[in-house]
């Protein structure tokens, strides 16, 4: 009767065929396994004892799975504790997941750790011979993650930006996109995947320049599947977890939430 | 052919509503269940005070299973308030709350905040059985227990009707039954998840949800929904309306259910396998049934099987 493979609603503990350490404090995981996923779509994480929690998926080649994660609660401490070898649960993936066609114009802007989806979105799209201005923004140029497989793919061009500027633009990544669009260059499709006021931004300025856009919007999940409805966003009602984390704009606009607030575990309203 | 079902007063354009601690957070989250065709739904367990509820993992399934011990999280009454008044502005189907507590006179407490906010109908939630550590057994394990929850929180209920969720894991869920009866429930919700299950992941060896245990439900559980229901339709006589809810994914799922006994159906784990339009797909699936039967009125399948042994016998 169901549509959804096993793996995506029963954890099962799997090994970590290699670790990756990408700055201070992120790393990235290389799982075993393969779960089929697409750019944008997550993964949940489990360690027994610990916690289970969503992380974005940062690849997926059809025999491994990669996760990069930055190193901020309980389950993330443990993580990084892990070493090759060890086992953590793995299900998925959940969610939606970005969506273009071949040889489209993109634009992929990507805030802190969404630096490793855009990548998946990037690799995935070069393959379908769009081109890419990919614009990796992040506090400071210690924070920046993915930069060299990026700079590996053809058909991108890379730009970055610092809130510091101490590597690249000095501002945000939504300034370049701003300034590439008002330089005359045109793109089918903006993806974003970072902070939600970035996402804020992006949707406001694709909007009012009439681009399409898809967003990956993050909210407090705890089955990934729908049912628990921890993850529903005001006025719609949709699950995040089944209906995004990745939202065409059209619906981010309706999402009077977005920008504004968000619920935690027991569905209580926190402002951004 | 008529869906619609009219219930202590209340009327649902269609017997399917969503069962409590799926998905029904917020007002918008009930708004949406609506508009994909539930005849009625049914507010997440409300707590008088804030509940954290269980770590992840809390939910898991295979397709024939789910497992859960969410574990009840609420933020309390302020948030009760602030969403049910919000969806109580427009109230696109009948909303049933779902009330929870760890003892008597936190059920008075929490039953009288609510029933100032007006809802079709008041749940009483004293089955489920994945806060066991926190709770003991629930109440509704035992018939005087249960019996007494009933009566003082009829005694706040005013006009609201009181429905008892009733537990399958219950001794005798008839001899429960029959004691709420007693005490002034006006109907049921039958059944609660079932057990308390477990499974446990194969390399590490340890239990895969955060609580150890967590209550059974889809697929699997709806023989057992069947007979609790018929065993509470009979022990009551069928005086009194079933909320039919436990294993429920197509339309003859549903009339089965209503043949034991249920006036109306929750639906909630459904959601995960057949999508959030499974309420208008089990509905269309009733209506197909009974147009090829020639059943004119879903009301008459309820307590079917009751009328059809007592005519053989």
């Amino acid at each position: 009767m169901s549509s959804i493979p096993l793996q995506t609603r029963l954890p099962r503990t799997c090994r970590i065929s290699a670790i990756k350490q990408e700055t201070e404090h992120v790393r990235t995981l290389t799982f075993e396994i393969s779960l089929g996923a697409r750019p944008g779509q997550f993964a949940m994480l489990w360690i027994p004892g610990v916690d289970e929690k969503p992380f974005s998926i940062a690849y997926d080649d059809g025999k491994h799975c990669k996760v990069t994660f930055f190193t901020i609660g309980a389950l993330s401490q443990a993580l990084a504790e892990k070493k090759v070898g060890d086992l953590v649960g793995v299900r998925g993936p959940f969610g939606t997941f970005y969506e273009w066609e071949k040889g489209q114009k993109l634009a992929l802007l990507a805030g802190g750790y969404g630096a490793a989806p855009m990548y998946f979105v990037a690799k995935e799209a070069e393959k379908d011979r769009a081109t890419l201005d990919v614009i990796v923004g992040a506090r400071s140029k210690e924070h920046l993650l993915y930069l060299k497989e990026l700079q590996s793919l053809s058909n991108t061009t890379l730009h970055i930006a610092t809130d510091d500027g101490s590597q690249g633009f000095k501002g945000y990544n939504v300034q370049v996109l701003q300034s590439l669009i008002e330089e005359g260059k045109s793109f089918d499709q903006v993806f974003a995947c970072g902070p939600e006021m970035m996402l804020k931004a992006v949707s406001d300025l694709t909007a009012r320049h009439k681009i399409p856009s898809q967003l990956s919007l993050e909210r407090y999940m705890k089955c990934g599947y729908g049912l628990c409805g921890n993850c529903v966003v005001d006025p719609l009602g949709i699950r995040l977890c089944v209906e995004g984390p990745v939202v065409k704009n059209e619906t981010c606009r309706k999402i009077t939430e977005f920008g504004k607030y968000h619920r935690d575990s027991v569905g209580r309203k926190h402002e951004f | 052919m008529n869906l619609s079902q009219t219930i202590l007063g209340v009327t649902f354009e269609n017997p399917t509503v969503l069962a409590s601690g799926i998905w029904g957070i917020t007002a918008a989250s009930w708004r949406r269940v609506a508009e994909n065709g539930a005849g009625g739904v049914t507010t997440k367990s409300l707590w008088i005070r804030e509940h954290r509820g269980h770590q992840n993992p809390t939910v898991i399934s295979t397709e024939h299973w789910t497992l859960n011990a969410v574990g009840l999280p609420d933020a309390g009454p302020e948030k009760a308030r602030e969403e049910i008044g919000e969806y109580m502005k427009d109230k696109p189907v009948p909303l049933i709350a779902n009330i929870v507590a760890g003892a008597v006179d936190d059920f008075v407490a929490i039953a009288e905040e609510i029933v100032k906010l007006s809802p079709d109908f008041l749940e009483v939630n004293i089955s489920c059985p994945n806060v066991d550590d926190e709770f003991g057994k629930p109440f509704a394990c035992s018939a005087p227990d249960a019996a007494r929850v009933t009566k003082e929180v009829k005694a706040v209920s005013k006009s609201i009707p009181v429905f008892i969720k009733l537990s399958p894991n219950a001794l005798s869920i008839a001899d429960v039954a029959v004691a709420c009866a007693e005490a002034g429930a006006d109907g049921f919700t039958a059944i609660n998840t079932v057990g308390p299950g477990m499974a446990i992941d194969l390399r590490s060896r340890m239990p895969i949800l955060a609580n150890k245990v967590g209550g059974l439900s889809g697929p699997a559980i709806k023989p057992i929904s069947v007979r609790c229901i018929a065993d509470v339709y009979k022990a009551t006589e069928g005086k009194l309306p079933i909320i039919g809810t436990g294993g429920v994914y197509t339309g003859e799922d549903a009339l089965e259910l209503m043949l034991a006994g249920a006036s109306l159906i929750g639906i909630g784990t459904a959601i995960g396998d057949r999508g959030q339009d499974v309420f208008r797909k089990v509905c269309e699936e009733m209506n197909a049934w009974c147009e090829k039967e020639g059943i004119k009125n879903i009301a008459e399948m309820v307590g079917g099987m009751h009328k059809e042994l007592a005519s053989r016998s």
